[in-house]
């Protein structure tokens, strides 16, 4: 059974990823289909009986998913490289313009030692390449125990939030 | 100068535990190299031609007298003895054992220093005026900006993987000392006409392969909105800048294709959701962070020292230093004293371990115990009374710090070039020596006056070349080393970019070439006139046709 991070616990990864979909196919009860092929005819899915979610590359701009925020249960963000940030910025922009609260999946390359930005962008599922140890990884998400700027996390920076 | 307190701490030893144990992981084959890559770069650590090197953050070039031992001692302990700083006012070491980073890391901590983005495609360390508080033509301090723009970009979640390095400076004086107009965002602090403090901001500058002058986005951008401003820029360029090839990955060419228009709309649209928000800067901030920079207690002196006008009179060698190495301080009867760390046969901006521990003594005795890193690669004693300047040039001298030449042909700003550096194409350190011997004479020199030479050894211009009055790059044609040299360039209000001459030269015939041009200077120039102004008065076809006519 794959497995993810999510909640900082590795558990079992119920979804699954669909890297085309073709209209008509059946989908499992919770699918993840590429965002092309659900903004292509997106009533097509409001009758789907389980949890629904796309995922999007790091060319993608998530304005576009702002209507369908709501019904959305997971968005995934692929990294084709760990060294593409754009999805760091896509994050944020789902979070805190687009106010996305659902599950925030982050695929592809992506690495221990990215974690603690990931999960400071708003991310909070990770799948890790199946050859990572991803209970080695867990420790990455808390690399640091404080932040000087706020991100999607903790809006507020230190600056507002210091004590003395 | 900014001292930690126990957030700025707990932050840095979490940096330092994190990279040993990234460094751990690199040794056991859990990590590739290219996975490494990436994060040894976030910690400075390059792997060099001979060597690793290790890039330490000195933030906008403010270093203390206690954090100057310090590495002095890590370069004995870990190093062959010296170091280099560098022209982002940062300082290097060029043997560092890899394993032993993580130690080195631990040692800086001790003395609130890290080596935090000082590489990698992230926000490297601001810049600023190396006179910055002390400046007779300061409007604004910068270094407060400098500092919170610091913490801000300091592990910033969102930007550590930008499609390529980013370089902010920061400049609060009438003339441009940072050369901000060369970097991917510059700064100039500001009053407005209402007294309120803020910042014209210039995005897109940048030296490297194609180099390019600021485009100013916002004329006046209030002091408040400083962070949410920047990190709108930032996001846009972290979503449009280009990824498919590293050489047009930087700001500016983003810049440069949407055009500086719609380059602002989009900033500006951005910016729409940050405005106001929570990064928005506190006047409570603003003020916590500028009490880290309030002036040290200044004596109360006399305008004119009577002590200082009897040595100058007395010394003429001591009258050569004062000339040239000494600046106007805005408090009367202290002045500014440049370190030159330009002396011939030196790497320009090496400094051996006993220079250091001499500057660090320097620094207590004459100056509150602080010392500065200029962008020229030297070293800056702020607060100096004007009487203690002879006591201190003789200091100087016994430490090889007083050659009199700031601003001058042989205050050579140069990468460490072929001798070092992986990337480059030539050696650069040869030809920095060669040209320093070539005018060793002083009076000649004086009388050459200020010009700038920025020598470089690969087109990625960490030796500033294209902002150089002259401007030397290496090339190499069919595997051998040659020069070419460019005219024109500045880096200050009057910023340029310096034109190609010709054809590349040989390394030998390179002192002969400059002698040439200084010719040229020389026989056109009116009284008043610098290399600078007579360039831009006459145009390049006199030294092609001389350079041109004299060595080939």
């Amino acid at each position: 059974m794959p497995v993810i991070i999510k909640n900082q616990k590795v558990i079992s990864d119920t979804y699954t990823f669909y890297s085309s979909y073709t209209s008509g196919d059946v989908l499992a009860e919770r699918s993840i289909i590429p965002i092309d092929d659900f903004l292509a005819n997106p009533t097509q899915f409001e009758q789907h009986s389980g949890s629904l979610g796309v995922w999007l590359d790091s060319h993608h701009e998530p304005e576009v998913l702002s209507s369908y925020i709501h019904q959305l249960a997971v968005i995934a963000i692929n990294f084709p490289s760990f060294t593409d940030g754009r999805g760091y910025s896509i994050a944020r922009v789902l979070r805190e313009r687009l106010g996305y609260q659902g599950e925030l999946r982050a695929v592809g390359d992506i690495l221990h030692d990215q974690l603690f930005y990931l999960k400071r962008c708003g991310f909070d599922a990770f799948k890790l390449h199946a050859e990572k140890d991803p209970e080695e990884a867990l420790r990455g998400l808390n690399a640091f125990s404080i932040s000087y700027q706020g991100a999607s996390d903790h809006p507020q920076p230190l600056f507002r939030r210091r004590l003395h | 100068m900014y001292k930690y307190d126990a957030y700025d701490k707990t932050i840095v030893a979490e940096r330092v535990a994190q990279f040993r144990d990234q460094t751990q992981r690199y040794l056991e084959g859990k990590l590739t190299d290219a996975e490494f890559l990436p994060l040894r770069l976030q910690n400075g650590l390059y792997i060099q031609r001979f060597a690793p090197m290790l890039r330490v953050a000195i933030p906008y070039g403010m270093v203390s007298a206690k954090q100057i031992r310090k590495l002095a001692e890590i370069s004995r302990q870990f190093d062959k003895g010296y170091v280099h700083f560098s022209t982002r006012q940062n300082v290097q070491y060029n043997w560092p054992k890899l394993e032993k980073v993580p130690d080195i890391l631990a040692e800086l901590a001790t003395v609130e220093m890290h080596a935090i983005q000082t590489s990698g495609n992230c926000i490297r360390n601001t810049t600023t005026d190396q006179f910055a508080g002390v400046a007779a033509d300061e409007l604004v301090d910068p270094r407060p900006y400098c500092e919170i723009i610091r913490q801000w970009s300091t592990f910033h979640p969102e930007f550590a993987y930008l499609p390529r390095k980013f370089k902010i400076a920061i400049n609060g004086a009438k003339q441009d000392r940072a050369a901000v107009q060369v970097h991917d965002i510059g700064l100039h602090a500001q009053q407005n006409d209402q007294g309120e403090l803020g910042f014209r901001v210039l995005v897109g500058g940048g030296l490297g392969r194609t180099p390019m002058i600021g485009t100013e986005i916002c004329d006046f951008l209030p002091e408040r909105h400083l962070l949410t401003y920047l990190e709108a820029i930032l996001r846009v360029y972290n979503r449009y800048g280009r990824r498919d090839n590293k050489y047009k990955a930087r700001i500016k060419i983003l810049v440069k294709a949407l055009g500086a228009d719609a380059f602002r709309a989009k900033v500006e649209a951005e910016w729409q959701h940050l405005k106001d928000g929570p990064q928005t800067l506190t006047e409570a901030e603003v003020t916590r962070i500028s009490q880290h920079f309030s002036s040290p207690d200044y004596a109360d002196l006399p305008v004119e020292n009577t002590q200082l006008q009897q040595d100058l009179q007395q010394d003429p060698n001591f009258r050569h230093w004062y000339e040239r190495n000494v600046t106007a301080h805005k408090v009367p009867g202290y002045a500014i004293a440049t370190l030159s760390l330009k002396a011939t046969a030196q790497a320009p901006g090496d400094a051996s371990d006993q220079q250091l521990e001499a500057a660090a003594d320097l620094a207590e005795q004459f100056s509150f115990g602080e010392i500065r890193v200029s962008h020229q690669q030297n070293l800056v004693l702020a607060d100096v009374q004007q009487d203690h300047l002879y006591t201190l040039w003789q200091e100087a001298l016994r430490f090889g710090f007083a050659t009199p030449n700031i601003g001058l042909l042989t205050d050579v700003i140069c990468c460490p070039g072929g001798d070092f550096c992986a990337l480059a194409n030539a050696k650069s350190l040869p030809i920095a020596e060669a040209i320093q011997r070539r005018f060793d004479d002083l009076d000649y020199l004086h009388d050459i006056g200020d010009l700038d030479l920025n020598i470089s050894g690969c087109m990625n211009a960490c030796g500033h070349h294209h902002v150089g009055h002259i401007g030397i790059l290496g090339v190499d044609k069919k595997g051998a080393e040659f020069y070419q040299v460019q005219l024109g360039g500045s880096a200050y209000n009057d910023a340029s970019l310096g034109k190609i001459l010709g054809p590349s030269f040989a390394r030998d015939v390179m002192p002969d070439v400059i002698t040439s041009i200084i010719d040229v200077y020389l026989a056109h120039r009116t009284s008043e006139e610098l290399f600078i102004d007579t360039y831009r008065r006459i145009g390049i076809q006199p030294f092609k046709d001389r350079v041109y006519a004299s060595n080939n």
